[in-house]
């Protein structure tokens, strides 16, 4: 693995990828309104600051933490799927042996978090958070139960499309993402702003993972797909252009 | 080479990442018996002054020699500090109030890897319920006044005020570090 590494001090780091990128504000999503930063973004230059980031070992992750319907006693209810994809950066290499980390709500639309308010049950054999890591090829597999779709008070009658909450680090401080991902067809989403204010229709189709049959488990669960794309690095140097 | 093609959108973590990403205590990034253990806490606040009590901040940053626990940094004879991996993660609490333990990194090299060097420094990622992607913005210290002034960084702000507002204040024992996310006093954030 280390000989494939780029050097990438040499290069101009990571590539930024706005078009992709929701915008800080974005009014129909009302947290933003007083949370979104008002002056301009300083470049930052990738140095090595950048260009690192934290590296997350085996011995912390157990065998079964991928695994969210099997931390309780019993099982939860809900529909039993697998998630599964790769995780793969922007020149479509192959994140290797990278943490990730997902939470839910349960198949009910209720997560079990004391701030969540919503009167829809909890599930005693449902905490719905896991991780894994990436295999040798960027693979990553999940368990669990399909999430419910839940109200939320942005606006009236505002409902959130059923999500499973993902955190990435990939390679380095730069490729750090947060995201989420929907499932497939959701009426919601063209009610949803979260959802919404990813402009370009592309990247937001980027969000919403595909039932893969191939991935489905007879008798046992249905599969979905959901690839991650993080940033890639620019192969050449920035300088000399002038 | 297409920029920007095909990466997956940052979405918010949220109001209840703490089910995900919280469960361990990563406040700590060394022991608090470690000899140059220091904290840096503050406090995290919106547009209208009130403090934001469902944020979390990630820290990354070098060892006190100035080495990354990470590959990239291959510089000869600079292996990392035992202990610390160099990343930390912290929940806001009811009062929107984060607090680390951890040592100030040495100086690391600057743009380009070349002769140019950067203050000590810790990177931080800001995530809330309303940020739909992360904020990122840098500790200084107000004790490296000599490397500040010298920080390729911190000299591309050209508005002093707002330069500032990256620099933690030393305390007894540590630094506070108060996070402004909009508003007259608004944090300086970086496009990484």
């Amino acid at each position: 693995m280390r000989e494939e590494r780029i050097s990438l001090s040499q290069s101009g780091g990571y590539r930024r990828d706005s078009e992709s990128q929701p915008p800080y504000l974005y009014p129909e999503y009302e947290s933003t309104r007083l949370r979104a930063p008002g002056r301009p973004l300083v470049i930052l230059p990738h140095t090595l600051s950048e260009l690192t980031g934290p590296v997350y070992g085996h011995e912390k992750v157990g065998t079964l933490d991928h695994d969210l319907t099997r931390q309780h006693v019993g099982e939860p209810l809900g529909e039993r799927i697998i998630v599964t994809g790769r995780v793969l950066d922007g020149d479509g290499r192959p994140v290797r042996n990278s943490l990730i980390e997902a939470w839910q709500a349960n198949a009910a639309g209720r997560y079990a978090h004391h701030g969540d308010r919503h009167p829809a049950p909890l599930d005693p054999n449902f905490t719905g958070a896991g991780r894994c890591l990436t295999d040798s090829e960027g693979r990553y597999r999940f368990v669990t139960v399909k999430p419910g779709a839940y109200p939320w008070g942005n606006h009236d009658n505002a409902w959130r499309p059923a999500h499973i909450h993902f955190s990435l680090f990939g390679p380095a401080f730069a490729t750090r993402l947060v995201t989420q991902m929907y499932f497939p067809g959701d009426p919601l989403f063209e009610h949803d702003p979260i959802f919404q204010s990813v402009s370009d229709p592309k990247a937001r189709q980027r969000l919403v993972s595909r039932f893969d049959l191939s991935a489905t488990e007879p008798e046992w669960a249905l599969g979905y797909s959901f690839d991650i794309v993080l940033r890639g690095c620019n192969a050449t140097p920035v300088e000399n252009h002038g | 080479m297409k920029p920007g093609s095909g990466s997956t959108p940052s979405q918010t973590v949220g109001p209840f990442f703490h089910l995900g990403l919280l469960r361990e205590d990563w406040s700590r990034l060394v022991k608090l018996d470690h000899p140059s253990a220091i904290r840096i806490h503050g406090t995290v606040y919106d547009g209208a002054g009130e403090v934001v009590p469902d944020a979390m901040l990630e820290l990354w940053q070098a060892d006190a020699n100035g080495h990354y626990a990470h590959p990239e940094d291959d510089r000869e004879g600079s292996p990392p500090e035992d202990g610390s991996t160099g990343f930390g993660r912290c929940g806001a609490d009811d009062a929107g109030h984060f607090e680390f333990v951890t040592v100030k990194p040495g100086s690391v090299p600057g743009p380009g890897g070349g002769e140019s060097w950067q203050a000590p420094h810790i990177n931080v990622s800001v995530f809330a319920r309303g940020l739909l992607k992360r904020l990122v913005t840098r500790v200084y210290f107000s004790d490296e006044d000599e490397a500040n002034t010298a920080d390729p960084v911190l000299a591309s702000i050209e508005d002093p005020d707002f330069r500032a507002t990256l620099v933690a204040r030393a305390e007894d024992g540590g630094y506070i570090f108060d996070v402004h996310l909009q508003g007259e006093n608004q944090t300086a954030f970086f496009d990484v």
